[in-house]
Protein backbone atom coordinates (compact mmCIF):
# COMPACT_ATOMS: atom_id res chain seq x y z
CA UNK A 1 0.00 0.00 0.00
CA UNK A 2 2.82 2.43 0.67
CA UNK A 3 3.69 2.34 -3.02
CA UNK A 4 0.95 4.96 -3.36
CA UNK A 5 2.69 7.35 -0.98
CA UNK A 6 5.99 6.67 -2.71
CA UNK A 7 4.38 7.56 -6.05
CA UNK A 8 3.07 10.79 -4.52
CA UNK A 9 6.57 11.60 -3.25
CA UNK A 10 7.97 11.01 -6.73
CA UNK A 11 5.39 13.38 -8.23
CA UNK A 12 6.23 15.99 -5.59
CA UNK A 13 9.95 15.76 -6.41
CA UNK A 14 9.13 16.24 -10.08
CA UNK A 15 6.95 19.29 -9.41
CA UNK A 16 9.72 20.82 -7.32
CA UNK A 17 12.27 20.12 -10.04
CA UNK A 18 9.88 21.68 -12.59
CA UNK A 19 9.78 24.87 -10.55
CA UNK A 20 13.56 24.96 -10.15
CA UNK A 21 14.55 24.02 -13.64
CA UNK A 22 11.75 25.46 -15.74
CA UNK A 23 10.08 22.55 -17.49
CA UNK A 24 6.41 21.88 -17.86
CA UNK A 25 6.11 18.25 -18.87
CA UNK A 26 7.75 15.04 -17.82
CA UNK A 27 7.89 12.37 -20.51
CA UNK A 28 9.94 9.82 -18.66
CA UNK A 29 11.23 9.14 -15.17
CA UNK A 30 14.03 6.81 -14.09
CA UNK A 31 13.89 5.38 -10.59
CA UNK A 32 16.48 3.30 -8.79
CA UNK A 33 14.81 0.80 -6.48
CA UNK A 34 16.85 -1.60 -4.38
CA UNK A 35 15.79 -5.22 -4.02
CA UNK A 36 15.65 -4.79 -0.24
CA UNK A 37 13.64 -1.57 -0.31
CA UNK A 38 10.33 -3.38 0.27
CA UNK A 39 8.89 -1.85 -2.87
CA UNK A 40 6.66 -3.88 -5.15
CA UNK A 41 7.61 -2.49 -8.53
CA UNK A 42 4.36 -3.43 -10.28
CA UNK A 43 2.32 -1.82 -7.50
CA UNK A 44 4.49 1.28 -7.82
CA UNK A 45 3.85 1.44 -11.58
CA UNK A 46 0.13 1.17 -11.02
CA UNK A 47 0.19 3.84 -8.29
CA UNK A 48 2.36 6.15 -10.38
CA UNK A 49 0.01 5.96 -13.33
CA UNK A 50 -2.87 6.95 -11.06
CA UNK A 51 -1.21 9.84 -9.26
CA UNK A 52 0.36 11.22 -12.46
CA UNK A 53 -3.01 11.55 -14.17
CA UNK A 54 -3.77 15.22 -14.79
CA UNK A 55 -0.32 16.28 -13.55
CA UNK A 56 2.78 17.42 -15.40
CA UNK A 57 3.74 13.74 -15.65
CA UNK A 58 0.48 12.45 -17.15
CA UNK A 59 1.39 9.51 -19.35
CA UNK A 60 5.09 9.64 -18.49
CA UNK A 61 7.01 6.41 -18.95
CA UNK A 62 8.28 4.93 -15.70
CA UNK A 63 11.65 3.20 -15.96
CA UNK A 64 12.68 1.21 -12.91
CA UNK A 65 16.33 0.29 -12.45
CA UNK A 66 16.45 -2.50 -9.88
CA UNK A 67 19.59 -2.52 -7.76
CA UNK A 68 20.79 -5.80 -6.22
CA UNK A 69 20.84 -6.47 -2.50
CA UNK A 70 24.43 -6.52 -1.26
CA UNK A 71 25.91 -7.24 2.12
CA UNK A 72 29.19 -7.89 3.93
CA UNK A 73 29.70 -11.28 5.55
CA UNK A 74 32.32 -11.06 8.28
CA UNK A 75 32.91 -14.82 8.32
CA UNK A 76 33.50 -15.05 4.56
CA UNK A 77 35.20 -11.62 4.59
CA UNK A 78 33.41 -10.98 1.33
CA UNK A 79 30.66 -8.95 -0.28
CA UNK A 80 27.74 -11.26 -0.93
CA UNK A 81 24.44 -11.05 -2.75
CA UNK A 82 21.54 -10.70 -0.34
CA UNK A 83 18.07 -11.73 -1.40
CA UNK A 84 15.09 -13.23 0.32
CA UNK A 85 16.59 -13.87 3.74
CA UNK A 86 18.55 -10.64 4.01
CA UNK A 87 20.41 -11.34 7.23
CA UNK A 88 21.84 -14.77 6.33
CA UNK A 89 24.95 -15.21 4.21
CA UNK A 90 24.11 -17.21 1.05
CA UNK A 91 27.62 -18.77 1.09
CA UNK A 92 28.12 -19.90 4.67
CA UNK A 93 24.64 -19.36 6.13
CA UNK A 94 25.91 -17.31 9.03
CA UNK A 95 23.53 -14.65 10.28
CA UNK A 96 24.30 -11.01 10.70
CA UNK A 97 25.26 -10.00 7.20
CA UNK A 98 25.67 -6.24 7.19
CA UNK A 99 23.52 -4.67 4.48
CA UNK A 100 25.61 -2.51 2.13
CA UNK A 101 23.24 -1.88 -0.74
CA UNK A 102 19.81 -2.65 -2.09
CA UNK A 103 17.67 -0.38 0.08
CA UNK A 104 17.79 2.54 -2.38
CA UNK A 105 14.68 4.42 -3.50
CA UNK A 106 15.83 7.28 -5.69
CA UNK A 107 14.57 9.45 -8.49
CA UNK A 108 17.57 9.37 -10.78
CA UNK A 109 16.68 11.28 -13.90
CA UNK A 110 13.81 12.80 -15.86
CA UNK A 111 13.15 13.33 -19.52
CA UNK A 112 11.37 16.65 -19.74
CA UNK A 113 10.22 19.28 -22.17
CA UNK B 1 -4.90 23.76 3.05
CA UNK B 2 -2.10 24.64 5.42
CA UNK B 3 -0.87 28.01 4.23
CA UNK B 4 2.74 27.42 5.14
CA UNK B 5 3.58 24.08 3.65
CA UNK B 6 0.65 23.37 1.40
CA UNK B 7 -0.26 20.20 3.25
CA UNK B 8 -3.84 19.28 3.87
CA UNK B 9 -4.69 17.39 0.75
CA UNK B 10 -5.83 13.91 1.46
CA UNK B 11 -7.61 12.57 4.46
CA UNK B 12 -5.15 12.95 7.27
CA UNK B 13 -6.77 14.29 10.42
CA UNK B 14 -5.27 15.25 13.73
CA UNK B 15 -7.76 15.17 16.56
CA UNK B 16 -10.53 14.90 14.01
CA UNK B 17 -9.54 18.04 12.13
CA UNK B 18 -8.07 18.12 8.69
CA UNK B 19 -4.65 19.64 8.29
CA UNK B 20 -6.28 22.86 7.14
CA UNK B 21 -4.68 25.48 9.30
CA UNK B 22 -1.14 26.55 9.97
CA UNK B 23 -0.33 24.99 13.33
CA UNK B 24 3.31 25.83 12.75
CA UNK B 25 3.62 28.87 14.97
CA UNK B 26 3.42 26.94 18.21
CA UNK B 27 4.82 28.06 21.50
CA UNK B 28 8.51 27.77 22.19
CA UNK B 29 9.61 28.63 18.69
CA UNK B 30 8.45 25.32 17.31
CA UNK B 31 8.02 26.60 13.82
CA UNK B 32 11.17 25.23 12.23
CA UNK B 33 9.51 22.09 11.01
CA UNK B 34 7.93 23.96 8.20
CA UNK B 35 10.80 26.17 7.27
CA UNK B 36 11.18 25.50 3.61
CA UNK B 37 14.88 24.93 3.49
CA UNK B 38 15.51 26.55 0.17
CA UNK B 39 15.65 29.98 -1.35
CA UNK B 40 12.47 29.86 -3.31
CA UNK B 41 9.17 31.24 -2.19
CA UNK B 42 6.54 28.83 -1.01
CA UNK B 43 4.57 29.07 -4.22
CA UNK B 44 7.60 28.39 -6.33
CA UNK B 45 8.48 25.38 -4.24
CA UNK B 46 5.01 23.91 -4.49
CA UNK B 47 3.76 24.77 -7.93
CA UNK B 48 0.05 24.27 -8.04
CA UNK B 49 0.05 25.01 -11.73
CA UNK B 50 3.29 23.60 -13.05
CA UNK B 51 2.47 24.75 -16.57
CA UNK B 52 3.22 28.32 -15.60
CA UNK B 53 6.88 27.36 -15.41
CA UNK B 54 7.00 26.49 -19.07
CA UNK B 55 10.10 28.02 -20.58
CA UNK B 56 9.99 28.73 -24.28
CA UNK B 57 12.70 27.62 -26.60
CA UNK B 58 13.62 24.62 -24.45
CA UNK B 59 14.83 21.68 -26.51
CA UNK B 60 12.33 18.83 -26.56
CA UNK B 61 13.00 15.79 -24.42
CA UNK B 62 16.01 17.02 -22.49
CA UNK B 63 17.31 14.98 -19.57
CA UNK B 64 17.38 16.37 -16.06
CA UNK B 65 19.43 14.75 -13.30
CA UNK B 66 17.51 14.53 -10.05
CA UNK B 67 19.38 12.01 -7.86
CA UNK B 68 17.08 12.48 -4.88
CA UNK B 69 15.86 9.93 -2.40
CA UNK B 70 12.14 9.36 -2.88
CA UNK B 71 11.70 9.72 0.87
CA UNK B 72 13.97 12.78 1.13
CA UNK B 73 11.08 14.95 2.23
CA UNK B 74 9.92 12.51 4.89
CA UNK B 75 13.49 12.08 6.06
CA UNK B 76 13.89 15.85 6.33
CA UNK B 77 10.85 16.14 8.56
CA UNK B 78 12.07 13.13 10.56
CA UNK B 79 15.46 14.80 11.09
CA UNK B 80 13.70 17.94 12.36
CA UNK B 81 11.49 15.92 14.71
CA UNK B 82 14.53 14.01 15.99
CA UNK B 83 16.47 17.20 16.56
CA UNK B 84 13.62 18.74 18.58
CA UNK B 85 13.16 15.59 20.65
CA UNK B 86 16.85 15.14 21.33
CA UNK B 87 17.36 18.75 22.34
CA UNK B 88 14.63 18.40 24.91
CA UNK B 89 15.91 15.08 26.19
CA UNK B 90 12.76 13.24 25.13
CA UNK B 91 12.86 9.52 24.44
CA UNK B 92 10.59 8.88 21.44
CA UNK B 93 9.67 5.30 20.60
CA UNK B 94 7.85 4.20 17.46
CA UNK B 95 5.64 1.23 18.40
CA UNK B 96 4.90 -1.01 15.44
CA UNK B 97 3.01 -4.29 15.10
CA UNK B 98 0.17 -6.07 13.36
CA UNK B 99 -3.33 -4.96 14.31
CA UNK B 100 -4.46 -6.63 17.51
CA UNK B 101 -1.04 -7.33 19.06
CA UNK B 102 -2.04 -5.47 22.22
CA UNK B 103 -0.11 -2.23 21.68
CA UNK B 104 -2.71 0.02 23.24
CA UNK B 105 -3.30 -2.21 26.28
CA UNK B 106 0.45 -2.41 26.78
CA UNK B 107 0.63 1.38 26.60
CA UNK B 108 -2.25 1.88 29.02
CA UNK B 109 -0.58 -0.40 31.57
CA UNK B 110 2.82 1.19 30.98
CA UNK B 111 1.28 4.59 31.67
CA UNK B 112 -0.30 3.26 34.86
CA UNK B 113 3.11 1.97 36.03
CA UNK B 114 5.00 5.19 35.22
CA UNK B 115 2.32 7.69 36.23
CA UNK B 116 3.69 10.43 38.44
CA UNK B 117 7.28 9.24 38.03
CA UNK B 118 8.05 10.02 34.40
CA UNK B 119 6.35 12.62 32.17
CA UNK B 120 4.64 10.79 29.33
CA UNK B 121 2.95 11.66 26.05
CA UNK B 122 1.40 9.58 23.30
CA UNK B 123 0.74 10.04 19.60
CA UNK B 124 -1.86 7.55 18.38
CA UNK B 125 -2.03 6.57 14.72
CA UNK B 126 -5.06 4.79 13.28
CA UNK B 127 -6.88 4.94 9.99
CA UNK B 128 -10.12 5.95 11.70
CA UNK B 129 -11.59 6.74 15.16
CA UNK B 130 -10.16 8.42 18.23
CA UNK B 131 -10.80 5.37 20.44
CA UNK B 132 -7.17 4.75 21.24
CA UNK B 133 -6.33 8.35 22.16
CA UNK B 134 -9.39 8.34 24.44
CA UNK B 135 -8.14 5.16 26.14
CA UNK B 136 -4.71 6.75 26.63
CA UNK B 137 -6.15 9.98 28.05
CA UNK B 138 -8.37 7.95 30.38
CA UNK B 139 -5.19 6.21 31.57
CA UNK B 140 -3.78 9.62 32.47
CA UNK B 141 -1.38 10.63 29.71
CA UNK B 142 -1.79 13.44 27.17
CA UNK B 143 -2.49 12.01 23.73
CA UNK B 144 -2.99 13.26 20.19
CA UNK B 145 -4.84 11.13 17.68
CA UNK B 146 -3.77 11.09 14.04
CA UNK B 147 -6.20 9.51 11.60
CA UNK B 148 -4.46 8.60 8.40
CA UNK B 149 -7.66 8.06 6.39
CA UNK B 150 -6.65 5.62 3.70
CA UNK B 151 -2.99 5.83 4.69
CA UNK B 152 -1.31 2.68 5.97
CA UNK B 153 1.41 4.32 8.07
CA UNK B 154 2.34 7.48 9.94
CA UNK B 155 4.86 9.76 8.28
CA UNK B 156 7.20 12.30 9.81
CA UNK B 157 5.18 15.26 8.57
CA UNK B 158 2.01 14.13 10.39
CA UNK B 159 4.04 13.46 13.52
CA UNK B 160 5.54 16.95 13.31
CA UNK B 161 2.04 18.43 13.34
CA UNK B 162 1.06 16.20 16.26
CA UNK B 163 4.19 17.29 18.20
CA UNK B 164 2.99 20.90 17.88
CA UNK B 165 -0.12 19.94 19.79
CA UNK B 166 1.56 18.18 22.68
CA UNK B 167 3.06 19.81 25.73
CA UNK B 168 6.30 17.90 25.83
CA UNK B 169 8.11 18.18 29.14
CA UNK B 170 11.88 17.73 29.09
CA UNK B 171 12.75 14.18 30.07
CA UNK B 172 9.46 12.78 28.77
CA UNK B 173 8.91 9.45 27.17
CA UNK B 174 6.90 9.88 23.96
CA UNK B 175 5.21 6.77 22.60
CA UNK B 176 4.17 6.94 18.95
CA UNK B 177 1.71 4.12 18.31
CA UNK B 178 1.88 3.51 14.59
CA UNK B 179 -0.91 2.15 12.41
CA UNK B 180 -1.17 -1.62 12.88
CA UNK B 181 0.80 -2.84 9.89
CA UNK B 182 4.05 -4.80 9.70
CA UNK B 183 5.01 -3.59 6.23
CA UNK B 184 4.84 0.11 5.44
CA UNK B 185 5.82 1.74 8.76
CA UNK B 186 9.28 0.14 8.42
CA UNK B 187 10.17 2.55 5.60
CA UNK B 188 9.02 5.79 7.21
CA UNK B 189 11.36 7.32 9.77
CA UNK B 190 9.38 9.50 12.18
CA UNK B 191 12.35 10.90 14.08
CA UNK B 192 12.13 8.32 16.84
CA UNK B 193 15.06 7.09 18.94
CA UNK B 194 14.07 3.48 18.28
CA UNK B 195 11.37 1.29 16.82
CA UNK B 196 9.84 -1.26 19.17
CA UNK B 197 8.07 -4.13 17.42
CA UNK B 198 5.35 -5.95 19.32
CA UNK B 199 4.63 -9.56 18.42
CA UNK B 200 1.89 -11.36 20.30
CA UNK B 201 1.97 -15.10 20.91
CA UNK B 202 -1.40 -15.48 19.21
CA UNK B 203 0.40 -14.73 15.93
CA UNK B 204 2.83 -17.02 14.13
CA UNK B 205 6.40 -17.37 15.35
CA UNK B 206 7.55 -16.99 11.73
CA UNK B 207 6.39 -13.37 11.46
CA UNK B 208 9.99 -12.07 11.63
CA UNK B 209 10.77 -14.14 8.53
CA UNK B 210 7.59 -13.08 6.74
CA UNK B 211 8.04 -9.37 7.50
CA UNK B 212 11.82 -9.02 7.76
CA UNK B 213 12.01 -5.28 7.10
CA UNK B 214 10.15 -4.39 10.25
CA UNK B 215 12.13 -6.76 12.45
CA UNK B 216 15.39 -5.51 10.94
CA UNK B 217 14.40 -1.91 11.68
CA UNK B 218 13.43 -2.57 15.32
CA UNK B 219 15.77 -2.35 18.30
CA UNK B 220 13.47 -4.21 20.67
CA UNK B 221 10.91 -6.96 20.20
CA UNK B 222 8.25 -7.24 22.87
CA UNK B 223 6.69 -10.68 22.92
CA UNK B 224 3.24 -9.83 24.23
CA UNK B 225 0.31 -11.88 25.59
CA UNK B 226 2.72 -14.38 27.19
CA UNK B 227 -0.02 -15.26 29.69
CA UNK B 228 -1.69 -17.11 26.78
CA UNK B 229 1.31 -19.38 26.08
CA UNK B 230 -0.30 -22.42 27.77
CA UNK B 231 -3.24 -22.17 25.37
CA UNK B 232 -1.57 -21.53 22.02
CA UNK B 233 0.96 -23.28 19.86
CA UNK B 234 3.74 -20.74 19.93
CA UNK B 235 7.39 -21.62 20.34
CA UNK B 236 9.06 -18.66 22.05
CA UNK B 237 12.59 -19.90 21.28
CA UNK B 238 11.79 -20.31 17.60
CA UNK B 239 10.28 -16.82 17.43
CA UNK B 240 13.42 -15.40 19.06
CA UNK B 241 15.64 -17.38 16.71
CA UNK B 242 13.72 -16.09 13.69
CA UNK B 243 13.97 -12.50 14.89
CA UNK B 244 17.74 -12.84 15.51
CA UNK B 245 18.24 -14.44 12.11
CA UNK B 246 16.87 -11.22 10.59
CA UNK B 247 18.40 -8.87 13.15
CA UNK B 248 21.17 -10.35 15.33
CA UNK B 249 21.26 -7.27 17.56
CA UNK B 250 17.54 -7.21 18.39
CA UNK B 251 16.67 -7.27 22.09
CA UNK B 252 13.74 -9.43 23.16
CA UNK B 253 11.52 -9.06 26.23
CA UNK B 254 8.57 -11.31 27.11
CA UNK B 255 5.60 -9.51 28.59
CA UNK B 256 1.94 -9.85 29.31
CA UNK B 257 0.23 -6.48 29.38
CA UNK B 258 -2.84 -8.00 31.05
CA UNK B 259 -1.20 -10.13 33.77
CA UNK B 260 1.72 -7.76 34.27
CA UNK B 261 4.33 -10.50 33.86
CA UNK B 262 7.57 -9.17 32.41
CA UNK B 263 6.46 -5.56 32.72
CA UNK B 264 9.36 -4.84 35.08
CA UNK B 265 11.84 -5.85 32.34
CA UNK B 266 10.12 -3.56 29.85
CA UNK B 267 10.08 -0.69 32.36
CA UNK B 268 13.78 -1.27 33.09
CA UNK B 269 14.51 -1.12 29.36
CA UNK B 270 12.58 2.16 29.13
CA UNK B 271 14.44 3.60 32.12
CA UNK B 272 17.80 2.68 30.60
CA UNK B 273 16.97 4.18 27.20
CA UNK B 274 15.56 7.32 28.80
CA UNK B 275 18.64 7.79 30.94
CA UNK B 276 20.80 7.62 27.82
CA UNK B 277 18.72 10.31 26.09
CA UNK B 278 18.48 12.61 29.10
CA UNK B 279 22.16 12.26 29.96
CA UNK B 280 23.49 12.96 26.49
CA UNK B 281 21.42 15.77 25.02
CA UNK B 282 23.17 17.08 21.94
CA UNK B 283 24.37 20.70 21.99
CA UNK B 284 21.81 23.38 21.09
CA UNK B 285 21.82 23.96 17.40
CA UNK B 286 19.59 25.29 14.71
CA UNK B 287 17.10 22.67 13.70
CA UNK B 288 17.07 22.81 9.96
CA UNK B 289 15.42 19.91 8.20
CA UNK B 290 18.54 19.07 6.26
CA UNK B 291 16.95 16.44 4.06
CA UNK B 292 14.26 18.80 2.83
CA UNK B 293 15.24 20.25 -0.45
CA UNK B 294 13.48 22.67 -2.64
Amino acid sequence: MHELSLAEHVLQLMEEAAARQGFSRVRGVWLEIGQLAAVEVEALRFAFESVARGSLADGAALHVIELPGQGWCARCAATVHVGEQPAACPRCGSPGVQILGGTEMRVKELEVE
Amino acid sequence: MCTTCGCGQGETRIEGRRLTEPVHAGAGGRIYRHVHAHDESHDAAHPHHPLQFHAHGMPQGRRVKIEQDILARNNGYAAANRSLLERRGILALNLVSSPGSGKTTLLVNTIAALQGRVPLAVIEGDQQTAHDAERIRAAGAPAVQINTGKGCHLDAHMVGHALDRLELMPGSVLFIENVGNLVCPAAFDLGEAAKVVILSVTEGEDKPLKYPDMFRAARLMLLNKCDLLPYVQFDVERAAEHARRINPAIEIIRVSATSGAGMEDWLAWLARERTAVVRDPPPEREAVPSGVQG
